[in-house]
């Protein structure tokens, strides 16, 4: 059985989605609409972390690094300007989509064990992780077009 | 100066009460008996009363009210009576400038003109129209902004196309596209005449429209009165006169509105028929505003639980409804989301589309509406959506250019984020038409940091040397109105003409002229090769627009230029199907959200995320229109230790924008002559205040120092009048602006003028001494009018 591993990987999904927004917001805190929607959407990270935690406890969780190994990769340095930012707003998506593909194979699980509330709380992860990716997606389209031709 | 009334002394004059027709009042104002009246409309508010302007000797010497317009039936207020004086002042702009060695230096038109467009033309070889941005206004004609959008949009091909109307009006579009599918007010201003309840939202009605004020007046004076509740955290003119006053902290309206619809739900008020045949999204709406308890609203909102049950009671209940809604909403913490909830009171009653209902998202300025219909902001012409591909396509055709041209990969770049590309150097030709973003954009000293990079060129056009203008590369002298002919439309859809009745003074050129001399210059084209922009004159503009608008909800074909100077102004749409206007949208309960109609596929409210058209297809509602929540969300600033109060800012009565024309009437100045600080009775003995003195209000962004006004406002919280700038008074750190904060909401992108937090503190003794004799005189013209409103208060 590798449910607590599934449950591993969604709780720390969640956890360095919520780090990596807090980090984007800083890091560009010259662009008012992203320091602040990314303080947003890295407390809905955050809230969904915490609705998980009974299921840490009853399912367990088998430690795995690989999450980690996303976050580190894809924000190792700090990266300026709106080049940065466009890069950076990408590595969220990513990481956005990381967390919602963990939480699709959790909830698979948990339809077989038929634990309600796991189902409900993976529908909110995954429907919160598409909220976040469509922000994500809107902002970087706005973005792209100047990063890329004039900037 | 012969005068119907004094409009100082008494803003909105005579009672003239009714219940049904409201009666005919003429105001007039006029210095000498003028040779000719000509017919237009007022430019100094939103509501666009009807009105003629008087010249003699090819000058204007006065107004009087139009009694036969539908919109104020002769009235005209204190701004409309004394604002047209600033046409004849000395200082007006007459002939263009360019900046030579660092000053500006008087030119010839052809000079001007070839600089801006050897400038676009190497910035475009360089880098395609995208360094190129435009900011316009509320303030120019219909047939201005429309010409200024073709030449934005199918010209040069640049997304980057705002207004200030960003700053005032952009929530109000926000809002009904959200509710209803696309922008357009459902309602009539002859909804007052009837309408057994008015509910106002974050709207100063008193001070801002006077003119629809009056009405209100006047249905309050007469048989069968309306009952108001008015959402205000100040005791304005229009709070003192509400049944029901809730004065919710700043930054909680989301909560109260919330609270508000749950009792309307909790208490039966549901037409459960309309609800099910004409919207889509109520089981998800209520499952947000059930949290919301009248005592949860209290303890985030500080309005007491029972008057919140008040309000609910009568909004559950009355049989008709007007609701309009206004910047204390649009500026302030989640102001799209808090401002659709106004339209969804509307539709859980079903009290929409029908006499005596109506929904006012108010516009801030008098021709706003027009600068959203034909795409001079961040929209499309004629209500089209960017997302929608046969949108743009019938606008390719209308025009005859290749549709890639038209920017529409991404919503278009909204002013807040015009302006960052500027500050960051990727925009570097920023063209300012008839606004002052030196005195209005929040945090100043970043937007003349801005204004001041030496990679950036500013054009500003404009008919004064505002604190903008003397930070321009090039300043093109503009002619006002009265100067030059156009329409504009107001909140209520209604267009109104407003003839040339007088030269511009100088070489000063109408707007109009200056962009089709642009456009010439460029050699913009069409696909075959012919002018891109084929008109000469504003009618021809007018006509052009008019096939724009064929099909579309804002729909003119059926008005002409003759037909508009016939007497009234006329509602659209009008068309085959009403030749005289509508009164109301939305008679059918069927609303514009069908796919292949709407203006907008939707946004997230929380997060303003575009949702896309296939996402839309699978939930097409049909024609239903949406019933969307949100949960409340504390303000982004809150005070703390070192900033403990709540800032909010305003307008004044007697002033409109920068004062670049009311500040030049002596009498609205005498009325109103600077800046002050609004506090409470008890923060005042917290702080040993007392009238008059003077102070240094600072936020984390910057510093002023004003005069002291105690009362008629909550503990906790200050208001500064935002009029105030520097071009007659240089020196003391007085614009509201230099404290406001850079941020804005998430679906409208309007910024966030109604809050921030701020210290203040006793301004140091020299400071004191300097400013005593600006002091005395202010708090004497406070309470002069004080005592001048006296008797009609009370």
């Amino acid at each position: 059985m590798h449910i607590g591993n599934y449950i591993n990987r969604v709780h720390r999904s969640g956890q360095d989605l919520g780090k990596a927004f807090r980090k984007v917001a800083k890091e560009h805190g010259k662009e008012p609409d992203v320091k602040e929607m990314c303080l947003l959407l890295a407390s809905w990270a955050d809230a969904l972390v915490e609705k998980l935690k009974p299921f840490t406890y009853k399912y367990g969780e088998t430690r795995s690094k690989e999450p980690d190994r996303l976050m580190n990769t894809l924000f190792k340095k700090p990266r300026k300007g709106s080049m940065g930012l466009l890069r950076d707003l990408q590595d969220l998506w990513l990481m956005s989509d990381e967390a919602q593909v963990c939480c699709i194979i959790l909830r698979q699980a948990a339809s077989g064990l038929h634990d309600k509330e796991l189902i409900a709380v993976c529908n909110e992860i995954e429907a919160t992780a598409k909220r976040q990716a469509a922000w994500l997606l809107t902002r970087m389209k706005a973005a792209a077009t100047q990063t890329l031709i004039v900037a | 100066m012969e005068e119907s009334r004094d409009s100082i002394k008494d803003i909105w004059g005579e009672r003239t009460p009714y219940a049904g027709e409201w009666p005919v009042r003429v105001d007039e104002r006029t210095e000498v008996e003028p040779d000719k009246w000509v017919q237009s409309a007022c430019v100094l508010c939103s509501n666009g009363c009807g009105m003629d302007i008087g010249v003699k000797d090819g000058r204007i010497v006065g107004v009087r009210g139009r009694s036969a317009d539908r919109v104020n039936h002769g009235r005209l207020g204190p701004k409309g009576l004394h604002g047209w004086v600033a046409n004849n002042s000395k200082d007006r702009l007459t002939r263009p400038l360019i900046r030579k060695n660092g000053k500006l230096a008087e030119a010839s038109w052809d000079e001007a003109m070839e600089l801006i467009v050897q400038k676009s033309k190497e910035l475009i070889e360089k880098t395609t129209g995208l360094g190129i941005g435009f900011y316009t206004s509320g303030q120019l004609f219909l047939e201005e902004y429309y010409t200024l959008a073709v030449i934005g949009k199918a010209g040069i091909g640049t997304p980057h196309m705002d207004g200030n109307t960003r700053l005032c009006t952009a929530t109000a579009a926000a809002a009904l596209k959200v509710s209803f599918g696309s922008d357009g007010q459902p309602g009539s201003y002859t909804d007052l005449d009837t309408t057994e309840t008015i509910l106002h939202c974050g709207h100063n009605i008193a001070s801002q429209q006077t003119v629809l004020w009056m009405r209100i007046l006047d249905r309050l004076e007469g048989p069968n009165p309306p009952k108001l509740i008015a959402i205000d955290p100040r005791d304005t003119f229009t709070a003192e006169k509400a049944t029901i006053h809730l004065a919710p902290k700043v930054g909680t309206n989301m909560a109260v509105m919330n609270g508000l619809l749950n009792l309307v739900i909790e208490n039966g008020g549901v037409d459960q028929q309309y609800v099910s045949e004409h919207t889509t999204g109520f089981e998800e709406l209520k499952k947000i505003v059930s949290k919301y308890s009248p005592e949860k609203v209290e303890q985030i909102s500080g309005v007491p639980a029972s008057q919140l049950r008040e309000a609910g009671r009568l909004l559950s209940t009355t049989k008709t409804l007007v609701s309009t809604v206004l910047q204390g909403f649009y500026q302030s913490m989640q102001a799209t989301a808090a401002s659709v909830q106004v339209n969804n009171i509307h539709l859980l009653r079903g009290l929409i589309g029908k006499e005596g209902c109506g929904i006012y998202q108010m516009n801030g300025q008098p021709t706003a509406q027009n600068t959203r219909e034909t795409g001079a902001d961040g929209d499309l012409p004629a209500f089209r959506n960017w997302g929608n591909e046969e949108h743009i396509n019938q606008l390719a055709k209308l025009w005859n250019v290749d549709p890639i041209i038209i920017p529409h990969w991404a919503p278009p770049t909204h002013a807040m984020q015009i302006w960052r590309y500027a500050e960051q150097g990727s925009i570097k030709l920023l063209w300012i038409s008839a606004t002052n973003p030196a005195v209005s954009l929040p945090e100043l000293k970043r937007v003349r940091k801005i204004l001041e990079q030496k990679d950036l060129f500013v054009v500003v056009q404009d008919a004064f040397m505002t604190e903008t203008a003397i930070r321009a590369d090039v300043v093109l002298p503009a002619a006002l109105w009265g100067e030059k002919t156009g329409t504009f439309t107001n909140v209520d859809r209604t267009v109104h003409i407003s003839h040339k009745a007088v030269e511009p003074p100088g070489e000063a050129r109408a707007d109009l002229d200056i962009f089709l001399d642009y456009a010439r210059r460029m050699g913009f084209k069409d696909k075959d090769g012919a002018p891109l922009i084929k008109w000469k004159t504003a009618e021809e503009v007018f006509e052009g627009w008019k096939e724009c608008t064929k099909g579309r909800p804002c729909d003119y074909t059926g008005l002409s230029y003759a037909k508009l100077s016939q007497g009234s102004g006329i509602q659209w749409p009008c068309n085959e199907q009403y030749p005289n206007g509508a009164k109301h949208l939305y008679t059918d309960g069927v609303f514009n959200t069908e796919l292949e109609y709407c203006e907008t596929y939707g946004h997230d409210l929380d997060t303003g995320a575009a949702v896309t058209k296939e996402e839309y297809k699978c939930k097409d509602p049909h024609g239903k229109a949406f019933l969307k929540g949100a949960d409340y969300r504390e303000p982004h600033e809150t005070p703390d230790e070192e900033y403990p109060l709540m800032l909010t800012t305003g307008r004044v009565v007697y002033h409109f924008h920068t004062r670049t024309k009311t500040g030049r009437s002596k009498e609205l100045v005498d009325a109103a002559p600077d800046a002050y600080v609004q506090i409470s009775g008890e923060d005042a003995s917290k702080y040993g205040l007392k009238e008059g003195d003077m102070v240094e209000v600072t936020s984390r962004r910057g510093k002023v120092v004003e005069p002291v006004r105690i009362g008629n406002i909550i503990p906790g919280h200050v208001f500064i009048p935002f009029h105030y700038g520097y071009w007659d008074k240089p020196g003391r750190s007085r614009a509201a602006n230099e404290l406001t904060i850079t941020e804005w909401d998430p679906v409208s992108k309007q910024p966030h003028f109604k809050y921030a937090a701020v210290n203040l503190q006793k301004a140091g003794e020299s400071n004191t001494q300097k400013h005593e004799s600006i002091s005395g005189k202010i708090s004497g013209a406070i309470e002069s009018v004080k005592e001048k409103l006296k008797p009609e208060e009370a």
